[in-house]
């Protein structure tokens, strides 16, 4: 509220002073009124705006939704095609310089079975230069699941030169990594949505009666929550999807991962929920609604949740990243989504003992997605939840 | 205070025996028995599976009869301090599990000893030299600390101390202390151990609490008893020391009520990755075996330890503070 305070007396200031002065003063007016007239969603952006880091994180974000919903597109070749020969190719990275000319390559590798350890090994071969280019054609995939296309934003410059390029070298299987990476990003992120938007659903579902309507049921849903609350989650997570059945489809097990994840999840939203719903129900506003004989309904959708929805809102964005990093222990657990599907915490999952980080530390790589991801979600949600309420 | 206590302990058998319930469905939920996957596994073997025999296997673990007899069977069983025969390793649940349940608790305190001696300075002085460089280098690396997940620290740091010292770090205790007795010696080899998976799983719980810490003491810093010391002329430090961080520190307790089942749950995935000998690897072998007697008594376990971790911080914040236990009696 900067622009509230210009009652100060003002000193005489003779001629074209005061004009300017009284300029001032009625743009400090007109700014206090778009104050007071603003909108709550607006009161919040401006105080949301304020936070630069919770912005920043806003963009990053959006770049990892972009490549969430066109990993196709991002990708460099199909993540399921392994190559016998072309096992633990490292990091080949890319240089977009040639010599001060915008001209971009990477360098070949060159390796072959080692005859002791029948391991195949690598070394970058910096005589050999292979030419890139973005928007290169490549393999064909339907954007969306609808348009085709075979556009790339990098790819091979001359595909009849031949040679590889693997941004983030390949896995056991000699399968891109860089692509799997991708593809990656659109499953774990969805997975931390669809879960945080069931645990939304159960949570205002749930919070909202307990609050709402107090009394028996108040009591039985608050127990329900302390119970599952004080359950310890990671071994309850391990022991439900390992009793999923081990012949159910990619999409069946991630729907059923999901629900698992929200079972646990929507108790602290379902609290937060009940807790505005409390505090509500005695204001000034709500009891006025009931006694002009509004309905219950719409005692409840137009006048209560608009008033604590900016809440959920930054809520559920601090809840996402927690999903996300509990679906990524399960699948690097080998207990979460299986291969072929494709995810953060499956392809940790190839990193998971000493031996193949020491052999392949590129591997790695994934959780620096899994990192940058939840980093990003967490300052957001931080950014929100002090911006949720703009009149404090 | 003892009512309080007594309250407390009372509810510890209704909770548990809920607890015992969804384990028990936890472990039905795969389909088919244990019997079953047991037949499977003979088969595959090539032994020659004898009906009598696996009629009297059902028939002891009471599996022909509906599910609540079967329920209560086992936690008969428990009760006595049976937990069974685990399959997969031919051995008595018992035997097999008591000493990394040791194992796993140390683990566990270590951790939460380690947690609070580093998040409690953190916090102090993030709070009083708000704004500086170490509040800003420290708000950064709780941010990080909690979007690390734990299994990426402990691969990371097993990877790098393998590059440059050349060590493998993984196991509580070194090769010839493995199968050893219990010993002075043996002790010390933990202990050398005991501190590298205990500073990995306390990573994200040292962040989480110094943030908490020090938007407590920020709120106590505010309040006017800080303005009416320092009028006085106390020195900042005692007056800091005295007061406002013995305030901030009580809100701070009522966090081990859900920071030591955090601990105890999250120590299965950095176990796991590091190989330590606690109850966590084992549960997630019990697991993909479907051995799941030993899962369903782990699980228990994991259950009981929450439930203890959340009583002791009960009993702790009414120790501490006399409004809860005023209000209790």
């Amino acid at each position: 509220m900067s622009a509230g305070q210009d009652t100060h007396p003002l000193p005489p200031a003779p001629g074209e002073e005061q004009a300017e002065v009284a300029g001032a003063l009625a743009r400090l007016a007109k700014d206090a009124e778009a104050v007071y007239v603003a909108p709550n969603w607006k009161l919040v952006w401006w105080r949301f705006k304020r936070h630069r880091l919770a912005l920043v994180s806003g963009v990053v974000l959006i770049f990892i939704a972009i490549i969430a919903l066109f990993p196709e597109f991002f990708s460099t070749q199909d993540p399921n095609q392994s190559s016998t020969t072309g096992s633990f190719i490292p990091v080949q990275r890319l240089h977009l310089f040639d010599n001060g000319r915008f001209s971009p390559f990477v360098y070949g590798v060159e390796g072959g079975r080692n005859p002791k350890t029948l391991r195949m090994e690598w070394t970058i071969d910096e005589t050999k230069k292979i030419p890139v280019r973005f928007f290169a054609e490549g393999y064909e995939y339907k954007l969306l699941g609808l348009i085709p296309a075979n556009r790339h934003l990098i790819g091979l410059a001359d595909p009849q030169f031949g040679g590889r390029i693997h941004l983030l070298g390949t896995d056991r299987l000699g399968r891109d990594q860089w692509s799997r990476l991708m593809y990656g990003t659109r499953v774990s992120l969805s997975i931390g949505l669809v879960a945080v938007f069931l645990s939304i659903f159960l949570g205002i579902l749930l919070g909202g009666i307990s609050g709402y309507f107090g009394g028996m049921v108040d009591l039985v849903i608050q127990r329900l929550i302390e119970i599952l609350q004080s359950l310890p989650p990671i071994p309850i997570w391990m022991a439900l999807t390992a009793a999923l059945p081990r012949d159910w489809s990619v999409e069946r097990v991630y729907f059923a991962i999901t629900i698992i994840l929200s079972l646990i999840g929507w108790t602290t939203l379902g609290r937060e929920v009940r807790g505005r719903f409390l505090a509500l129900r005695e204001e000034d506003f709500v009891v006025a609604a009931n006694l002009i004989g509004c309905s219950q309904a719409r005692v409840i959708f137009r006048h209560m949740v608009p008033t604590f929805t900016s809440h959920i809102i930054a809520a559920s964005t601090l809840a996402i990243p927690v999903m996300i990093i509990n679906e990524t222990f399960l699948s690097f657990l080998g207990l979460g989504l299986r291969p072929p599907a494709i995810s953060w915490g499956v392809l940790l999952q190839e990193a998971q003992n000493l031996q193949s980080i020491v052999l392949a530390p590129w591997l790695l790589l994934p959780g620096l997605a899994v990192i940058i991801t939840v980093l990003a979600l967490n300052i957001l949600g931080d950014g929100l939840r002090d911006a949720a309420d703009p009149y404090s | 205070m003892l009512q309080y206590i007594i309250k407390r302990l009372l509810l510890l058998p209704f909770l548990l025996f809920i607890f015992s319930i969804i384990a028990f469905i936890l472990i039905q939920a795969p389909p088919g028995d244990f019997v079953t996957s047991y037949i499977a596994e003979l088969a595959s073997s090539g032994s020659a599976v004898d009906q009598a025999q696996i009629d009297a296997l059902r028939a002891q673990y009471g599996l022909d009869q509906p599910m609540y007899i079967q329920y209560f069977k086992w936690m008969g069983r428990i009760l006595t301090g049976d937990l069974g025969m685990s399959l997969d390793w031919k051995k008595p649940i018992r035997e097999l599990i008591s000493e990394r349940l040791l194992l796993t608790v140390m683990l566990g305190l270590f951790t939460f000893i380690f947690t609070w001696i580093v998040a409690i300075p953190i916090g102090i002085l993030s709070a009083t030299r708000q704004y500086s460089f170490f509040d800003y280098f420290f708000t950064v690396f709780n941010y990080v600390g909690v979007a690390t997940p734990t299994f990426m620290t402990a691969l990371v740091l097993m990877w790098l101390a393998f590059k440059y010292f050349g060590v493998s770090v993984t196991g509580l205790f070194s090769p010839e202390y493995v199968d050893a007795p219990w010993s002075w010696g043996r002790v010390v080899d933990l202990l050398k151990h005991i501190w590298l998976p205990a500073v990995i799983l306390g990573m994200d719980g040292t962040a989480r609490l110094a943030r908490v810490m020090r938007a407590n003491l920020l709120d106590e810093l505010k309040k006017p008893y800080m303005e009416m010391a320092r009028a006085k002329g106390m020195s900042e430090w005692r007056l800091v020391l005295k007061y406002p961080v013995r305030l901030a520190i009580n809100p701070l307790v009522s966090t081990i009520g859900w920071y030591l089942p955090m601990i105890f749950s999250g120590s299965v995935i950095v176990a796991t990755v590091m190989n330590l000998p606690t109850i966590g690897p084992m549960l997630l072998r019990s697991l993909i075996t479907q051995d799941m007697f030993l899962a369903g008594s782990i699980i228990l376990i994991y259950m009981a330890l929450a439930v203890i971790g959340t009583l002791i911080s009960d009993i702790l914040l009414a120790w501490l503070d006399p409004r809860i236990r005023m209000e209790e009696s």
